[in-house]
């Protein structure tokens, strides 16, 4: 298409003026250039609906502005009390997302290697036989069914209850494993109970912010604000601990680089500090804490098979003391490159019983090889001193994506899950079971595979047929190849919902087209344990279907009419009235939908009419029932846990032949893979395609400069891409920073598939690459 | 052509002096903060001289505290 100059010209000054007002709306939360956002928004008959943003696990409330059945703009709700009006360069434009000229409106079925469009209703009908058919041939445990963090509420349950309560396999996996299955088990091992016990509000009372690993000014900009505003207001103290320079090392107090892996250790460091200062909270240690220790030396997942179980062994104070001997500051300075100084530092913010601390993580904690250890250590230090549960003082696990938590971790879209509980736990089977009404002998007592081991059976082809919505794994698994060569073999059948055509797409036999947020009813549930409800405001194009209805369509082809006996108008309430009943008690308790129509979400637990900000404190949730101020509920005895847990060293780590640490992760513009942010013009030209990252001293040795082209190699293959030095962020010497959005430079095909023994969630920021000019 | 986007902060208590100031260079467009003492700036110019020249000009504002450019479209693909 033509596009005059002048034309050109104003396009570029208005993004230049936009990319101004995102940095100035970083800087000072909830600045105004009312006359220039008035002038951007069309002029008409608006109406306006509330939603919550389609992208991050921030869960922003947005307003979005519809005219002839038409999504035309957006704006931050000031109602929300997560974003109070703010909205980042993504929300701004998620509506843009909605329009992408290639968007799938008719269902694909592959013939003879091509794609031919059929109706929704055949493509419905081959999905249902060729799962019966691959049910009779080879059991119902050679099914799949793969979602993701961004499916609602309601997707995530039809799909749960559709392949665990009425087809009997526990092959239900999310992509949330990739990014919050160590969060989840953090919590469990710490608290019993998974999700943060705080909430945003903490921000507004903590005095001291630990962003651990976390590059919050680019993944979770409007939080960010939100702590940038405390300091402007309140002179509160940012520290950064991260193994990169970034935009939130350069906005933070204080910098502190770790060498990979070795958080581990400073945890421990600081916990050791906390101690021999005499800085422990020793009434809540000694009326709220146990301390005990698991197995060491747990492998790093890397064959076919794996399995480990833990066996937690109780121990005491005196021999955790003892345990901690071994990181002092000064011994875990040679191991990190942290200074005994900058630990002691640190330890002096966490001890000060004068100061609130919050430590703030995302995926730099999770994505770890010993990510679970890694969150037990931050909890670990939180207990030490008594700082948690209460306002301000809150260890704050944040997530990716829009409905992690809401979707994968409450509704329990894992192998091992069920909405209530698990699925080795009869009583919890039973309970699923007559809320589902099916015979308690279809839930399977086994969990099968977690996501990693999902895809190498579908390699071996212990899968057969796997079902993918709403992700993109083509892009996003780690050691990619391999899994893509498996994807692709004779005799397994691929389906695939989605709303845009995407690396994923292209390994599928049926590619259906999907109704896209606001084109559907649904909620979310963000990383505050806030659930928000959205209505459809404008039809999706063509034949595209959401999710949850697709899954019951098919659920009917399979015979299960009973259990989805959902009707087309009203089935998202009944799916939302009937997933309620799975977390009735005051532990967990989901407000109604009408509370969720009224107002920008509600926190469960919801009981007696109110959010519960701040879970396991007496004053705030009406769960606790000990008699004393705090109680641990999940706990059997009511008691949080101190974990005695070593530093261990990475999988694979840099060696004569790869001598440089490669770290994977995200950019402000681009969402994830970028499927849908790529396709809004003011993103992908802000950020058009993947780069390398190199520190200046490595890039001068290695005489690259910026944009050259620049080869990485590790042991699973290699992969060319630009260089960048001294721009968006700088790696610590000997080692690189590649941002996986771009499907163009899969930088997956070269990471390793090594994961957290706990909670099987791999390890994308660790692993040993050459580095060369190519 | 250049085109560049900055965020300018004015002394204490000169933002609609600054505001005026920068109105009447033609290569500035300005969109004052209603709620900060704050303002974005969006200069074009045709060349690199008039950049310099330009540079100039905004150097002798004396309202002028801070000038600070935006990062956002200087990524590495495009430098």
């Amino acid at each position: 298409m033509y596009t005059s100059l002048t034309n050109r010209r104003s396009f570029i000054k208005k993004m230049a003026a936009l990319s101004a007002m995102t940095a100035a709306a970083s800087m000072f939360p909830g600045i105004l250039f009312a006359d220039e956002q008035e002038k951007g928004l069309p002029k008409g008959n608006i109406s306006w609906k509330k939603a919550p943003c389609r992208f991050c696990g921030v869960g922003c409330g947005v307003l979005v502005g519809t005219e002839n059945g038409k999504a035309v703009a957006v704006k931050g709700d000031p109602k929300s009390p997560v974003n109070k009006g703010l909205c980042c360069v993504k929300g701004y434009h998620s509506i843009m997302a909605l329009y992408g000229k290639d968007r799938l409106t008719k269902p694909l079925v592959k013939k003879n290697g091509q794609y031919v469009e059929t109706s929704m209703k055949e493509a419905l009908d081959l999905i249902a036989s060729k799962m019966k058919e691959t049910i009779k041939d080879h059991g119902k445990d050679a099914v799949s069914i793969y979602g993701s963090g961004q499916w609602t509420i309601p997707d995530g349950y039809a799909a749960s209850k559709l392949f665990k309560g009425c087809i009997g396999t526990n092959n239900v996996e999310a992509n949330a494993r990739l990014c919050m299955a160590t969060a989840v088990t953090g919590f469990l091992t710490s608290f019993g109970l998974d999700e943060p016990m705080g909430c945003y509000e903490d921000i507004d009372y903590a005095d001291v912010f630990f962003l651990w690993g976390n590059n919050m000014a680019e993944m979770h900009p409007v939080l960010f604000s939100r702590l940038l505003d405390q300091r402007l207001k309140r002179g509160v103290k940012i520290i950064d601990f991260a193994t990169r320079t970034t935009r939130t090392s350069m906005a933070a107090d204080r910098s502190i680089l770790f060498e990979p892996q070795t958080d581990l250790a400073v945890a421990n460091a600081i916990c050791y500090e906390i101690i021999q200062n005499g800085w422990v909270n020793t009434s809540f240690v000694e009326k709220h804490c146990n301390f005990s220790k698991g197995l060491t030396n747990m492998g790093y997942g890397l064959e076919d098979n794996y399995s480990f179980k833990d066996k937690p062994e109780k121990i005491d104070f005196k021999a955790y003391k003892k345990f901690l001997e071994a990181y002092t500051p000064e011994k875990v300075e040679k191991i990190s490159g942290v200074s005994a100084k900058d630990i002691k530092y640190m330890a002096r913010l966490y001890g000060d019983p004068n100061k609130k601390v919050m430590t703030l993580w995302c995926m730099g904690l999770n994505q770890h090889s010993r990510g679970t250890w890694a969150n037990n250590l931050v909890y670990n230090i939180h207990l030490l001193t008594g700082k948690i549960s209460t306002p301000g003082n809150s260890p704050f696990s944040l997530t990716g994506q829009p409905s992690a938590c809401g979707t994968v971790r409450e509704v329990g879209t894992l192998t091992h899950k069920l909405p209530h509980g698990v699925v080795t736990n009869k009583k919890h089977r039973e309970f699923a079971a007559k809320i589902w009404d099916v015979p308690v002998e279809n839930i399977s007592s086994k969990p099968t595979y977690h996501t990693v081991e999902m895809f190498r059976a579908l390699d071996r082809g212990d899968i057969r047929f796997m079902w993918i919505q709403v992700t993109n794994p083509m892009v996003t698994m780690p050691k990619l190849k391999r899994y893509r060569d498996g994807a692709k073999k004779e005799g397994r059948f691929i389906v695939v919902s989605d709303i845009y055509p995407t690396p994923t797409t292209d390994i599928a036999d049926v590619i259906l087209p999907s109704a896209m947020w606001i084109e559907r009813e649904g909620m979310y549930g963000n990383s505050e344990r806030r659930t928000q409800y959205f209505e459809q405001m404008v039809e999706p194009p063509g034949e595209a279907m959401s999710d949850t209805w697709q899954i019951i369509e098919v659920a009917k082809r399979l015979g299960f009419e009973k259990q989805f006996y959902y009707q087309p108008e009203t089935h998202i309430e009944e799916i939302y009235t009937e997933y309620r009943r799975h977390h009735d008690n005051k532990k967990h308790n989901m407000a109604p939908l009408e509370v969720l129509k009224s107002q920008p979400g509600a926190m469960w637990p919801y009981v007696d009419g109110k959010s519960t900000k701040w879970r396991f404190n007496a004053t705030y949730d009406p769960a606790c029932s000990n008699g004393e101020n705090f109680h641990f509920y999940g706990k059997p005895d009511g008691k949080a846990v101190i974990w005695q847990r070593p530093y261990e060293p990475a999988a694979e780590e840099p060696d004569k032949e790869y001598p440089y640490w490669l770290c994977t992760g995200r950019v402000v513009e681009h969402w994830h893979t970028g499927s849908m942010t790529r396709r809004i013009p003011v993103l992908h030209k802000a950020m058009p395609n993947g780069y390398v990252e190199l520190h200046p001293n490595d890039a001068k040795r290695l005489q690259i400069k910026t944009g050259d082209s620049v080869k990485l190699t590790t042991r699973r293959g290699e992969i060319t891409l630009p260089a960048a030095i001294n721009q968006r962020g700088v790696p610590a010497p000997m080692q690189v920073f590649v941002p996986f959005f771009d499907e163009h430079m899969l930088i997956n095909d070269i990471t390793l598939d090594s994961f957290c023994p706990i909670s099987k969630e791999p390890d994308y920021k660790k692993c040993a690459v050459k580095v060369e000019k190519a | 052509m250049p085109i560049k986007s900055y965020l300018v902060y004015p002394h204490e208590g000169r933002k609609s002096e600054l505001i005026r100031a920068l109105s009447q260079i033609i290569e500035c467009d300005v969109m004052p903060a209603q709620n900060e003492e704050l303002l974005i700036l969006v200069t074009e110019t045709d060349n690199k001289d008039e950049e310099e020249l330009l540079k100039e000009k905004l150097e002798a504002i004396e309202s002028l505290k801070l000038l600070s450019m935006v990062s956002g479209f200087n990524t590495p693909q495009n430098s």
